[in-house]
C-alpha cells in the first residue's frame, strides 16, 4: 500500500506490504540506524524511533501507522561534525560501546527530555526500561542522560536540585 | 611505577572513542547495514531432535519451490571436518563438526542450509524437506554422559583431537586434564580444618543486542568476500577455507562495527554455511541469526566444581584441590581450554605449595558451550570463593581477612602457571604488579565492611553483604600474537592498520593512543582500520583479554618503528636546511606536540618531515609492521563487595549496592576501562539473579526470547561504585594489562555470600532465583 509520511524532515511517498512494519520499511530506504536485536517482539529497543516526538518501537508498529505523520530517526538529531547534545552527552559519557543500541537509547532519552527536562532517576529508568545494553553496564548511559539533561536544560535542572536540597 | 608514568600525553586520559559519534549519529555500518537489496537470504534448518540420524533427505520438493534459489544437504558437501571455536592453529579444540552433517546432535543443530528471497520463503522450503529420521536416544544429563552404555554422541570415525590430549568420543569425553603438586590427601589428612563442597553454574548466553550475523558474495575476481559480525577475522579465513575445502587466498574476511561479542563471536559459526550457500548459488547472501536461533548458537558451558581444601587455624592455605565437570553439549567447542582456564585463571590467586586440578568435559545433546567473558573462571571462581566464605566461617575468620592473608604477591609465582596451559603445559611466570591489598581495602571501605558485616536486621527483609577476590589473565602466553601496521601521510596524521578487532570494546581507540603517546601526536591524528584480511596484518582476534596487553604492545612497537624513521629523516633537514653541525644524532631528537625536536631546541612539524618524505629528497614511505608475543600472562586482579536485601517472604534478592575495585595496571583509557568493568559486573549480575535455560524433557530450550530469559535493565541496577586501583606492569605496553573479562567473575559468589549474610542459607548451584532462595530458607527452617 502507498501512503504519504515524514522522515528525519523530508517528504516521503511510501509503498509497502500492508503487513509491513516500520522497521522493515525504514531499514530499506537506508535509515540503518534502526536497529533489529529481538525477533520483532518489542522486547530489545534498538528499533526505537521517534513518531511525532514519542518514543516508539519500529519493529510492533504497523508502517501505514506513520500515515501522514513524522518520523525521525537518529540520523536527524545531528552529525559527528554537528552532534545533538544528547548525542555529544553519550559520548563523552562513554556510554557509546558497540553502539547498536546507541540509537535507540538517544531516542528514547529525547523522548524523556522532551517531555521531562529534569528528569529524577526513576523518570530516567522507567524511560529506559525498555531498552537493552549488554556492553555498558547502563551506569554511563544513566550519567549521559543525566548530562545531557544539564547540557539542554541547565535551568530546569538546577531548579530541581536546589527544590529537592530544600 | 615509573616516574614519567603521571606525565603520559595520550594514554591514560579518557579521550572519546574514535567511532562513538559515528555511533552515536548512526553512521556506523554493521553487518546488516551493507547493501543487501540484490541479497538472498540464509537460512539454517535447525533440528527438531535433540540427538538423530538423517537415513534419507529428498530436497526436490523445497528446490522447487518459487523463490528458494539453493538448498544444500549434507550430501551436497565435501566432509571436511573441523572445529568451529575460532582458535589459533593448531586449535586445542576437537575436530568433530562439519558443514552438515548426516547426524543431528542437539534441538536446534544444522539440519540443511537454503537460499531464498525471504526467511518466510527459507523456512516454507525447510519443511518442505523431506526426512526420514533415526531417532537416537539423547543424552540430557551431563553427569549421565559417561556412563557405561550411555549414547554415543560422536560416533564419527573421523572426529579426533589435533593435539595430544585426552580425548574419548566413544565414551562422550570431549577432553580431560589433571595437574597436581605435593600430596593432597595428606595435606587433606593432616590440616586443622579439612573441607569439601561441590557447586554448580548454569548455562547462560552472551545476547550480544546484535546477533551473529554475516553477508557473503563474490568479488569480481571470484574470490569469497565474507563481511562478517566476527572477533576472530583471521581464524575465520582459515576455518572457513579449510570447511569448504577452498586455499585461504581465496577468502577475505572484513570485519565492520560489531554489535557486542563478549565471546559468543569467537566461534566460526555463519562464515562456512555463507560461504558454501555464496559458492553453490553465485549469489551475495545475508545469513542472520533471530533471537531465538543466537540463544542455541553457542553458550556459556554449564560447569559442576568440587572444591577440597587443607587450611590451618590461622586462615593459611595448606592445599587445594579443584574437580570440574564441564558440560560442552553437542560439539566441543573450547571445552579442554574453558575447562583448564577453570584452574589456571582461579587456584594461583592463593598462595599454596600443594595443589591439584582434575578436569573433564563432557559431550550432551544440549546446546553447544563455547567462549563466554571469564571463560572458565567466571564458573570456578564462584566455586572458590564461595567455598572460602565457608572455610572463613568454619574457622571464625573474617572473610576478607583470609583473603589478605593467602593472596599471591608481587615476585611470588604459583605452580599452577607452568603445568596448565591451554593444550599444552602452561608458562611459569612470576607475578609482577598486583594491586590486589588495595583492591581489598578500597573495597571494603567503599562498601563499609566492618559496619555492615552481620546485621541482617529484625523485618521480613534482611540485609546482607559478601565478597569475593578475583585474577584473570592478560593474553595466551607463548600462543598469541598481534601485529599493527602504520604509516604516515603529508599531513603528518598515519594509517594504523591493526589486526586486532574491536567489537564495541574500544580497542581502535587505546590502540591509536598508545601509538599517538610513542609519536607525540594526538588520538585524532591516528586514522584507525580494523580488521580486514585482505588490508590489515595479523591478529589472533579479540579474546583470551589479549588485545590491549598484545595488541597495544604491537602498536607501540610499529610506533616505536616509525618514530626512528621520522628522526632519521628530520636529522638530515636539521642538517640540510637549519645547518646543525654535525647532523644531529637521530636517537637524541623529541617528538612532542606534532613536531621533531633537536636538542638546541630547533623543530619541524611532522607534516614538514612527512612532506619531505614522500615529494622532496630520498623519497620513501615511512612506514612500519610490529608483531608482539606474550611470554607472560599477567593477572588483572579486583575485589568484588555486594550489598544485597533478601526477602524471606518471597526469596528475592535485590542488589543494593555492588562495589568492584580493579587492578588493570595503567588504564590506558580510564572511561573505556570503567565501561568495561561495570560492563562485565552488570553481565554477572544478570547472569546469577535472572538469566536461567529452561529446557523441556527432550532437550529443547523453551524460553528463547528477552521475555522469559530475562536480561537486566536500567530498573534493575544497584548503586555501582567502580574503583580503579592504579598499577604499572612491567610487560605491558605503558603499564597496562588486561580488564574486559575479569568482573563477570565477581557476582556470582559475591551475592551467594551477601545472601548467606544475609538469610544464613548457602547458594551453591546459580542461578540464585527466588524460588530457590525462598526453598533454601524454608528449608533452613525445618
Amino acid at each position: 500500500m502507498r501512503f504519504s509520511t515524514k522522515i528525519n524532515g523530508q517528504a516521503r511517498e511510501v509503498d509497502c506490504a500492508p503487513n509491513a512494519t516500520l522497521l522493515e520499511v525504514l531499514r530499506s530506504l537506508g535509515y540503518t540506524s534502526v536497529k533489529q536485536g529481538c525477533d520483532r517482539e518489542g522486547m530489545c529497543g534498538a528499533c526505537t524511533v521517534l513518531l511525532d516526538g514519542e518514543a516508539i518501537l519500529s519493529c510492533m508498529t504497523p508502517a501505514p501507522r506513520a500515515a501522514g505523520r513524522e518520523i525521525t530517526s537518529v540520523e536527524a538529531l545531528g552529525s559527528p561534525s554537528a552532534p545533538h547534545p544528547i548525542q555529544k552527552a553519550f559520548v563523552e559519557a562513554g556510554a557509546v560501546q558497540c553502539g547498536f543500541c546507541t540509537p535507540g537509547m538517544i531516542l528514547a532519552t529525547k523522548s524523556l527530555l522532551d517531555r521531562v527536562p529534569a528528569p529524577s532517576d526513576q523518570q530516567i529508568g522507567d524511560a529506559l526500561s525498555g531498552n537493552l545494553c549488554r556492553c555498558t553496564g547502563y551506569v554511563k548511559i544513566v550519567e549521559a542522560v543525566k548530562n545531557a539533561a544539564q547540557a539542554i536544560a541547565p535551568g530546569a535542572v538546577q531548579a530541581k536540585e536546589s527544590a529537592h536540597a530544600k | 611505577m615509573p616516574s614519567d608514568a603521571k606525565s603520559f600525553k595520550v594514554v591514560g586520559h579518557s579521550v572519546a572513542k574514535v567511532d562513538a559519534y559515528g555511533m552515536a549519529c548512526g553512521r556506523e555500518q554493521y553487518v546488516a547495514d551493507y547493501d543487501t537489496r540484490d541479497s538472498l537470504i540464509g537460512y539454517i534448518v535447525p533440528s527438531p531432535h535433540a540427538h538423530a540420524r538423517i537415513k534419507r533427505i529428498d530436497a526436490s520438493k523445497a528446490r522447487a519451490m518459487a523463490g528458494v534459489h539453493t538448498v544444500l544437504t549434507w550430501e551436497d558437501l565435501p566432509r571436511n571436518i573441523h572445529t568451529t571455536a575460532g582458535q589459533g592453529f593448531v586449535e586445542p579444540s576437537p575436530y568433530d563438526s562439519y558443514i552438515l552433517d548426516n547426524k543431528v546432535r542437539f534441538v536446534g543443530d544444522r539440519v540443511a542450509l537454503i537460499a531464498a528471497e525471504t526467511r518466510e520463503i527459507a523456512e516454507a522450503a525447510g519443511k518442505a524437506l523431506e526426512i526420514e529420521w533415526e531417532v537416537l536416544p539423547a543424552v540430557l544429563d551431563a553427569d549421565k554422559a559417561m556412563d557405561p552404555g550411555a549414547p554415543v554422541i560422536h560416533d564419527e570415525p573421523e572426529a579426533h583431537a589435533t593435539i595430544p590430549v585426552p580425548y574419548d568420543p566413544s565414551k562422550n569425553m570431549a577432553a580431560a586434564v589433571a595437574m597436581g603438586v605435593g600430596d593432597m590427601e595428606e595435606v587433606l589428612r593432616k590440616s586443622h580444618l579439612s573441607y569439601s563442597q561441590t557447586y554448580s553454574t548454569h548455562y547462560a548466553q552472551h545476547c550480544p543486542i546484535e546477533p551473529h550475523v554475516c553477508l557473503g558474495y563474490l568479488d569480481p575476481r571470484d574470490r569469497l568476500v565474507l563481511v562478517s559480525s566476527t572477533q576472530v577475522p583471521f581464524h575465520a579465513r582459515r576455518i572457513t577455507a579449510q570447511a569448504l575445502g577452498i586455499p585461504v587466498r581465496q577468502v577475505r574476511v572484513v570485519k565492520p562495527r560489531i554489535g557486542g561479542g563478549f565471546g559468543a563471536k569467537q566461534e566460526v559459526l555463519l562464515e562456512q554455511m555463507v560461504g558454501a550457500l555464496v559458492l553453490k548459488s553465485r549469489r551475495k547472501i545475508l545469513l542472520q541469526l533471530t533471537r531465538a536461533e543466537e540463544f542455541v548458537s553457542r553458550t556459556r558451558h554449564p560447569i559442576k566444581t568440587t572444591m577440597d581444601g587443607g587450611f590451618n587455624a590461622d586462615g593459611t592455605v595448606n592445599g587445594m584441590r579443584m574437580k570440574v565437570l564441564s558440560n560442552t553439549g553437542a560439539y566441543g567447542s573450547h571445552a579442554l581450554t574453558v575447562m583448564s582456564n577453570c584452574g589456571s585463571k582461579v587456584l594461583p590467586l592463593y598462595r599454596m605449595t600443594t595443589v591439584a586440578f582434575d578436569g573433564k568435559a563432557v559431550y550432551t545433546n544440549l546446546p553447544v558451550g563455547g567462549a563466554y567473558r571469564g571463560y572458565g573462571a567466571t564458573q570456578s571462581a564462584f566455586a572458590m570463593e564461595v567455598f572460602l566464605d565457608e572455610v572463613a566461617e568454619k574457622l571464625k575468620i573474617d572473610p576478607l581477612e583470609l583473603r589478605r592473608r593467602n593472596h599471591i604477591q608481587p615476585g611470588e609465582s604459583s605452580p599452577v602457571f607452568a603445568a596448565l596451559g591451554e593444550g599444552k603445559p602452561g608458562v611459569e611466570q612470576r607475578i609482577g604488579s598486583s594491586g590486589m591489598a588495595e583492591c581489598l581495602e578500597r573495597g571494603a571501605k567503599a562498601i563499609n565492611w566492618v559496619e555492615k558485616r552481620g546485621k541482617p536486621g529484625n523485618g521480613p527483609i534482611k540485609r546482607g553483604i559478601g565478597m569475593c577476590a578475583l585474577m584473570q589473565g592478560s593474553s595466551i602466553p607463548e600462543i598469541d600474537m598481534a601485529s599493527v601496521a602504520m604509516k604516515m601521510n603529508d599531513d603528518g596524521s598515519f594509517n594504523l592498520n591493526a589486526g586486532a578487532t574491536d567489537l564495541g570494546t574500544g580497542s581502535d581507540t587505546v590502540l591509536a593512543q598508545i601509538a599517538a603517546e610513542v609519536l607525540g601526536v594526538e588520538t585524532e591524528d591516528m586514522v584507525v582500520v580494523s580488521s580486514d584480511t585482505d588490508l590489515t596484518p595479523f591478529d589472533v582476534g579479540a579474546y583470551a583479554s589479549s588485545t590491549t596487553y598484545l595488541s597495544g604492545e604491537a602498536a607501540r612497537k610499529a610506533a616505536l618503528d616509525v618514530a626512528m624513521q621520522i628522526r632519521e629523516v628530520a636529522a638530515d633537514m636539521f642538517n640540510e636546511l637549519e645547518r646543525v653541525e654535525p647532523r644531529p644524532d637521530p636517537a637524541k631528537l623529541v617528538l612532542k606536540e606534532k613536531r621533531v625536536f633537536e636538542p638546541g631546541g630547533k623543530s619541524f612539524t611532522l607534516a614538514q618531515v612527512a612532506l619531505r618524505s614522500l615529494y622532496e629528497r630520498d623519497q620513501h614511505q615511512i612506514a612500519a609492521t610490529a608483531s608482539a608475543i606474550s611470554h607472560k600472562s599477567p593477572p588483572p586482579f579486583s575485589a568484588h563487595f555486594a550489598e544485597v536485601e533478601v526477602d524471606t517472604e518471597t526469596g528475592q534478592v535485590k542488589v543494593k549496592k555492588y562495589v568492584a575495585a580493579i587492578d588493570c595496571g595503567t588504564a590506558i583509557n580510564p572511561k573505556l576501562a570503567e565501561g568495561q568493568v561495570e560492563g562485565a559486573v552488570v553481565n554477572g549480575l544478570s547472569y546469577v539473579l535472572t538469566e536461567e535455560y529452561l529446557f523441556d524433557e527432550n532437550g529443547r530450550m523453551r524460553n528463547p526470547n528477552f521475555a522469559d530469559y530475562k536480561l537486566f535493565g536500567v530498573p534493575d541496577m544497584p548503586e555501582m561504585v567502580t574503583i580503579m586501583v592504579p598499577t604499572y606492569e612491567e610487560s605491558g605496553p605503558y603499564g597496562a594489562k588486561s580488564v574486559s573479562e575479569i568482573c563477570i567473575n565477581g557476582p556470582g559468589p559475591a551475592i551467594s555470600n551477601a545472601i548467606y549474610d544475609a538469610v544464613g542459607v548457602r547458594m551453591r548451584d546459580m542461578p540464585f532465583t527466588a524460588e530457590k532462595v525462598l526453598a533454601a530458607i524454608k528449608a533452613k527452617r525445618g
